[in-house]
């Protein structure tokens, strides 16, 4: 069973009297499923939100509902902040469980000061309150960490809503690496030209991704700082170079290179030093994804036919098939937690779905029932996946629990979006 | 301190019963003025600094660092020079491909190749041979051999099976008489493909190694 609910700008701004600047893009939340427990809460407007240029609490409550944990409860014509002490039997009433109210604040310099309380509405009790002051710029990352902090009171777990994802789009011949924030929104252009670039990936300190480009019309790997676009060519050998993955703690990359012939798997340092072989095989290796205590590495090999996806010690010695179910298991993406392998299937029927396999057990589950799967990535907290897809004709950007109960369609405005990979904590 | 938050535990904030109230009352204090001393679990965030109204600034709280990377607005007392969402953006430059891709008419040729495989079919065979022939005729000429694969799949093993295609149509050349070194083979996987359509029409004329001069 099945319920979407849409959430636009003008819906919001109806209900709570929100301004529209024309500047702002349009911003969706598409969210699809229903959760086994999810915890109503109520997301006030914050107290002259208005004035501000971003929405704080329509992007809370946005946070919350996408991961899947949430459900919304209107509040009505209630306006509290955080100073106010609400009457816990009216929103017991409403059948809310907690309460979020705050304030938005602008300050003689420019900045703004968020603030916001969460109280336990069964309880009648206060779970936590903060002040965030901020540039401009650092709005929507102001409501993100809101979002994160409400979330890890109600749920005891870390969120990831302040983090960032990086992604593709493709546009009338302009290839853009973009970075956004986790919800697909603030979209930024890290890297834009008229050729392709591909396989994007975070540095697991978040200041770094590597990439692969062609602008000098081959397959060449680049490391680039996110704030100042400063970049190195990390690898650039005979053929192609491609598929970088970062070793967990940021010393090392593996590369998928042609040097030697056939596309194989190679260690070489974060400057592109002290190259090391990884793989031997007579076959394709290639899409190397670390675990997350940088001790394995999983990768695709069609040294048995067809691509499956292996793993191996970083000595590169006895590699191990991991994946035994159909003909062709590409995309390999580890949980932070090492519980789950996430990955591309190709069913019988030349689609292609992204499955979850559980680790321990070497259970697999379908996640989706779309037939354009893409390039998996987990978020740190292990409990949603980012990948690409196809919805309408158009390839979109989804999350998905583990479950593959809740999903949501990212609100990235940029056609055709492909490639996304999700950054650490801490930016 | 804040005018908002100088409410102490006695305020009204704790006029609820229970020392469970107060000690939540307590913790968030801490985490507003940082100087309470009270440890907690709350997430790092800025004490106010409310420069506005001229109130005095808060000294960070402790442990707000953590997390969050280098100077930012949010540890409190300090002013970042450069917002935490800021991207450096590196533009590549407009659209030289035309230009780059024309190559020279009479020797920029294409083979093309069946699904999932990588052999060179006896159909273009003239076109290896007469690439070769030119390559042989003057050992300073270079041919890039460049790859690609239909859309289906995965682009990392469509890359290097481009890269498979490529280094095919390289041991053809060589095998009648080019050298090595007068070659080099690339992959575009599916990322350039030479026809859109989705159907296997399309998909059939995507499948193909382009043999420029460099």
């Amino acid at each position: 069973m099945t319920t979407r609910r849409v959430f636009s700008r003008q819906a919001l701004a109806l209900a709570g009297g929100l301004a529209l600047p024309a500047a702002r893009a349009q911003f969706r939340v598409e969210i699809s499923g229903v959760g086994a427990t999810q915890v109503p809460i109520a997301v006030l407007r914050l107290r002259d939100e208005e004035r501000a240029p971003q929405a704080v609490s329509a992007i809370i409550r946005a946070d919350l509902e996408r991961s899947g944990l949430f459900k919304m409860v209107e509040p009505g014509a209630a306006s509290l902040d955080e100073t106010s002490r609400p009457n816990f039997s009216d929103w017991r009433g409403l059948a809310s469980d907690a309460l979020v109210a705050g304030s938005v604040t602008r300050l003689a310099d420019g900045r703004f000061d968020v603030r916001y309380r969460l109280w336990d509405v069964v309880r009648g009790t206060e779970l936590t309150a903060q002040a965030l002051s901020v540039a401009r710029e650092d709005l929507r990352l102001a409501a993100h960490r809101a979002a994160d902090d409400i979330y890890q009171k109600l749920t005891g777990e870390r969120g990831v809503f302040s983090t960032r994802i990086a992604y593709v789009s493709k546009t009338a011949g302009r290839h853009t690496l973009w970075v956004a924030d986790a919800d697909g929104e603030n979209a930024q252009s890290a890297v834009a030209g008229p050729e392709p670039i591909i396989s994007p990936a975070w540095s697991s300190n978040g200041r770094e991704l590597a990439y692969v480009s062609f602008e000098t019309r081959k397959a060449v790997v680049y490391v680039q700082d996110v704030l100042t676009s400063q970049r190195r060519a990390v690898a650039s050998y005979k053929g192609s170079n491609s598929a970088p993955a970062w070793s967990p703690d940021g010393s090392q990359l593996v590369v998928t290179l042609t040097r030697d012939g056939l596309s194989q798997l190679y260690v070489i340092g974060r400057n592109g030093e002290n190259l090391r072989r990884l793989t031997t095989s007579s076959g394709i290796d290639t899409e190397a994804a670390w675990s997350a205590d940088g001790r394995t590495i999983y990768f695709v090999s069609d040294r048995g036919g067809g691509p499956q996806i292996y793993r191996v010690g970083l000595d590169g010695n006895n590699p191990e098939r991991v994946t035994f179910a159909g003909n062709y298991n590409i995309s390999p993406a580890l949980s932070a937690d090492g519980r789950y392998l996430a990955y591309i299937t190709r069913l019988a029927s030349n689609s292609f779905r992204l499955t979850l396999m559980e680790l321990a057990t070497g259970t697999i589950t379908s996640l989706t029932d779309t037939t354009d799967d893409e390039s998996p990535a987990f978020a740190p907290n292990s409990r949603l996946i980012i990948y690409a897809s196809r919805a309408n004709g158009r390839d979109v950007l989804m999350t998905t629990t583990l479950d593959g109960t809740i999903k949501a369609r990212l609100g990235a405005p940029q056609a055709d979006v492909r490639e996304p990979t999700w950054g650490p904590y801490g930016r | 301190m804040n005018r908002f938050f100088s409410r102490s535990p006695s305020g009204p904030l704790a006029a609820h019963a229970g020392r469970r109230v107060a000690l939540i009352g307590l913790l968030a204090c801490a985490s507003l003025l940082g100087a309470c001393g009270t440890t907690t679990r709350l997430d790092p965030a800025a004490p106010v600094e409310d420069k506005g109204s001229g109130a005095r600034a808060t000294a960070a709280a402790p442990g707000s660092g953590s997390g969050l990377n280098g100077a930012n607005g949010l540890n409190g007392g300090t002013l970042s020079p450069l917002p935490e969402s800021k991207v450096g953006t590196l533009d590549l430059g407009a659209n030289k491909a035309n230009a780059d891709r024309s190559g020279r008419a009479a020797s920029a040729k294409t083979v093309y190749f069946g699904y999932d495989s990588y052999v060179v079919r006896d159909q273009d065979r003239n076109v290896i041979e007469a690439n070769a022939s030119y390559l042989a005729g003057d050992r300073k000429r270079q041919l890039l051999i460049e790859g690609h694969t239909d859309e289906r799949g995965g682009r990392e093993y469509n890359l290097a099976l481009g890269q498979k295609r490529a280094d095919s149509v390289v041991r053809a050349l060589v095998l009648l008489g080019a050298a090595d070194s007068q070659l080099e083979a690339v992959s575009y996987g599916k990322e350039r493909p030479a026809a859109s359509g989705g159907d296997e029409a399309a998909f059939a004329k995507n499948r193909r190694a382009e043999l420029k001069d460099r």
